[in-house]
């Protein structure tokens, strides 16, 4: 029988019928799906433990230019305990900032469990040289990231150089060292679902820990469709190869709700397996606040004014 | 419960997170105990009843008439009076009450989508979300061709026909009696309707809608009962009878009719091809022949009941397919999270069985997911037989249930063939993602209805109906129309 030529880290072109093709996705089916699955009624318990997990699973971001020590320290307080007044609610997963940033991080969360995430890569748009970029990450890693999120060179995908894309996350993952590894697509750029297909399988090809929406810094980042698609194609990875993917969906997420309806994607396209801040994030900044109040809702039987929850 | 055949499974069951019952509230519908007859815009008492029961715990729900011949007489008399004025009135008065029904469900669709998956099992997600809308659409829609009737038949002068005896089925109740009287109402002809006989319920609660819109009493007479009562209107003096159901019947009704000079459109039974090619995009594509075959429990004429799978993709289809009908959720119809409902009926529930027994006993392979089955009513676990031969009866023969018989196929010609290959012709679906096939297999498919990349897509603009033993005559769309109008140069009846 013939050989399959072999492509980097176990991807084969099919000789058998058998998975992952690269295949194609239907915009109109896949909205549909999305639309529907949306539409799950989560209530009493199964809300109760959604919120909490998407509690568990947030990395509470700050990426502005303005952010400070202070701004972080705030925000590192925030993350180990969301609630002061009800010791139950969990400790966010990470908090994500800028590499410059870090140590303020590092030195608040010590001994927390929390972890520090930080972009690198040239953040956001991962448009400057190679080896600044790999400096870049070698940096974050130095001060003591836990998680580098990078973005993909999204020139060089929709000029259809995915060598060159392929490339540069294999570096950007040998870079990481132990650190985890978070792929950002860039969703909204690269405007169509079969380009989120095929830039997921290709991250997840190349090494990538998790596979992430957006940055955050443009408009129409992480849509439920968007998870779908990706959600599918680590489902495809995981049957092919056993290996098991992470998933972060990240920006636009504000809502209680619409946190729930992003993680009853993930129980009934992946299953019960990935509800855990190990294989799924929400990378998010004023979510938080709405599920505290949502929790407390359910607590107490009566939503209180936000001026009980803080700002940070 | 049924017997399961313990796979290597690999569906996400739920572990850690179960999702708590969601249960719509009943609070919304008001029944009464007992039913009469809606004849000549007031209740008649029958002289016998029957129980209707819901299929999801065999709970008793009221009493509803049985109509005799002469009850059936009284009501196509109801609407003959009727018909005098109501085809006299301006068509713009007509497209009023049309308007008004239209939107008194729209007002009411909580009302009637509890009601609907009370008394058919259906989940309620379904007859929130497609049945209610759907009705309510085509009454909008045929209310707006009421006085446009000139310029959808220009030269051909249309005029109403006279009384339409209708007999409709039990897997969409509401659905089906908005396309037998949307479009008859609009035409200027008077009605004579008879509900299916497990599902009377929303029928009866639509004659207080009648009532609401103030539409004139007698153009629409409602007759409950069984299949006797439906003979007894098909024997009656109408001018047209519009069927939906199945084969059997159709065939019947067909030859009673046959000289009598009566109109007739059937919308009968359906074995649909859903055929995969190995380009399609395979996650739609699966979640499209799920919603194909498990939508409505698989009542459904138009129900992808066929699987072709391009030999090419079979095994990854396959294993996305059972995967996929791990994550079904079956159970109480009135739970908002609840994917397959109950079986219509014990009489359904038993020729479900019947058939699927000689699936295995053919030697086809079963897959049935694990799946807890409430104990009380009636219920089918979703089914899918692969390794399944074109002899076998599961490929032959309608199911009308959660059943999925998977066949497998080489080349587009041969798929052609074997879709074709049914003494059927309602619909059938095609998965790929190239367009010039998707025309060419539009073309040679004998089916009434071809989807390409979806499947049990409806809409009131779009003509429905059959090939073959699948029926004639078009519901839906302007073609909808014509089989309640009589044109110039033809004999007109009833007037």
């Amino acid at each position: 029988m013939a050989k399959a030529p072999a492509l980097p880290r176990g991807f084969q072109l099919p000789l058998e019928q058998r998975l992952p093709r690269i295949g194609s996705i239907d915009q109109v089916a896949v909205e549909q799906r999305a639309a529907e699955l949306a539409k799950r009624s989560i209530k009493k318990d199964a809300k109760v433990w959604a919120l909490e997990l998407a509690i568990r699973c947030c990395d509470l971001t700050t990426l502005e230019g303005q952010d400070t020590p202070g701004k972080v320290a705030a925000l590192c307080s925030k993350a180990i305990r969301p609630d002061p007044g009800d010791p139950n609610v969990p400790s966010v997963a990470a908090v994500c900032v800028y590499p410059n940033l870090i140590g303020a991080a590092k030195e608040r969360l010590a001994g927390s469990g929390v972890k520090v995430a930080s972009v690198a890569t040239y953040f956001p748009s991962g448009q400057a040289p190679l080896d600044v970029k790999l400096r870049d990450v070698e940096d974050a890693v130095a001060m003591g990231a836990d998680e580098i999120d990078m973005v993909i060179d999204r020139g060089a995908f929709l000029s259809g150089r995915y060598a060159k894309v392929f490339d540069e996350i294999v570096q950007v993952k040998e870079a990481c060292g132990a650190a985890h590894l978070k792929v950002i697509l860039e969703v909204s750029e690269l405007g169509t679902y079969d380009n989120v297909r095929r830039a997921s399988l290709l991250a997840m090809a190349a090494g990538g820990d998790f596979i992430k929406t957006s940055t955050g810094k443009l408009p129409g980042a992480a849509t439920l469709p968007v998870q779908l698609v990706m959600l599918e194609a680590i489902r495809d990875v995981h049957e092919e190869t056993g290996r098991k993917v992470g998933m972060k969906p990240a920006g636009g997420i504000r809502t209680s709700k619409n946190a729930i309806q992003y993680l009853v994607q993930v129980h009934e396209t992946l299953g019960p397996d990935w509800l855990t801040p190990d294989l799924y994030r929400i990378g998010a900044s004023s979510l938080v606040n709405d599920i505290l109040m949502q929790l407390r809702t359910q607590r107490t039987g009566a939503y209180q004014s936000k001026d009980y929850f803080t700002n940070d | 419960m049924t017997e399961v055949e313990k796979h290597r499974d690999r569906s996400p069951v739920p572990a850690g997170w179960t999702y708590a019952p969601a249960p719509e509230s009943t609070d919304i519908v008001n029944l009464r105990d007992r039913y009469g007859l809606f004849i000549g815009g007031e209740w008649v008492p029958a002289k016998e009843h029957f129980t209707t029961v819901s299929p999801r715990d065999e709970a008793p729900l009221a009493e509803v008439g049985q109509a005799t011949a002469s009850d059936v007489e009284q009501a196509v008399a109801a609407a003959r009076e009727a018909f005098r004025s109501w085809s006299r009135i301006s068509p713009s008065e007509r497209a009023k009450y049309l308007f008004r029904i239209a939107r008194i469900l729209a007002e009411r669709a909580r009302e009637f989508a509890v009601l609907e998956s009370l008394n058919g099992g259906k989940p309620i997600k379904e007859s929130r979300d497609v049945d209610l809308p759907l009705a309510s659409a085509h009454f909008f829609y045929y209310a707006g061709w009421a006085d446009k009737l000139e310029y959808a038949f220009p030269n051909r002068k249309p005029k109403p026909i006279g009384v339409a005896g209708q007999i409709i089925p039990w897997n969409f109740p509401l659905l089906m009696l908005a396309w037998k009287i949307a479009p008859a109402l609009a035409g200027g002809n008077t009605v004579v309707l008879k509900p299916a006989e497990t599902t009377p319920l929303t029928a009866l609660l639509f004659a207080d809608v009648l009532r609401q819109a103030e539409l004139p009493p007698g153009v629409v007479n409602i007759v409950t009962g069984d299949g006797t009562t439906g003979a007894a209107l098909v024997d009656s003096d109408v001018d047209k009878i519009a069927f939906t159901g199945s084969t059997e019947v159709g065939k019947a009704i067909q030859r009673r009719v046959a000289g009598t000079g009566k109109k007739l459109t059937l919308e009968l039974g359906g074995k649909a091809a859903n055929i995969l090619f190995d380009d399609a995009a395979l996650d739609q594509a699966v979640e499209g022949i799920i919603n194909g075959i498990y939508f409505n429990q698989g009542h459904v004429c138009c129900a992808g009941s066929r699987l072709f799978v391009q030999e090419s993709i079979y095994e990854p289809a396959i294993e996305k397919l059972k995967r996929r009908m791990g994550t079904l959720r079956v159970g109480d119809p009135l739970d908002k999270n609840t994917d397959v409902g109950a079986i219509n009926s014990r009489e359904q529930l038993n020729r479900i069985e019947e058939l699927v027994q000689a699936g295995k006993d053919e030697g086809a392979d079963i897959y049935q997911p694990p799946c807890r089955l409430p104990e009380k009513g009636y219920w089918f676990a979703p089914t899918v037989f692969t390794n399944v031969a074109q002899s076998y009866r599961i490929a032959q023969e309608e199911i009308f249930g959660p059943v999925l018989s998977v066949l497998t196929f080489r080349t587009p010609e041969e798929a052609v063939e074997k879709a074709n290959n049914t003494p059927y012709g309602l619909s059938a679906g095609v998965w790929t993602e190239k367009g010039s096939r998707i025309l060419w297999m539009a073309q040679q498919l004998r089916a009434g209805v071809v989807w390409a990349n979806t499947f049990n897509r409806f809409d009131p603009t779009s003509p429905f109906g059959g090939y073959k033993e699948s029926g004639f005559g078009r519901e839906g769309g302007m073609h909808g129309l014509e089989p309640y109008l009589a044109f110039d140069g033809s004999e007109t009846f009833g007037g």
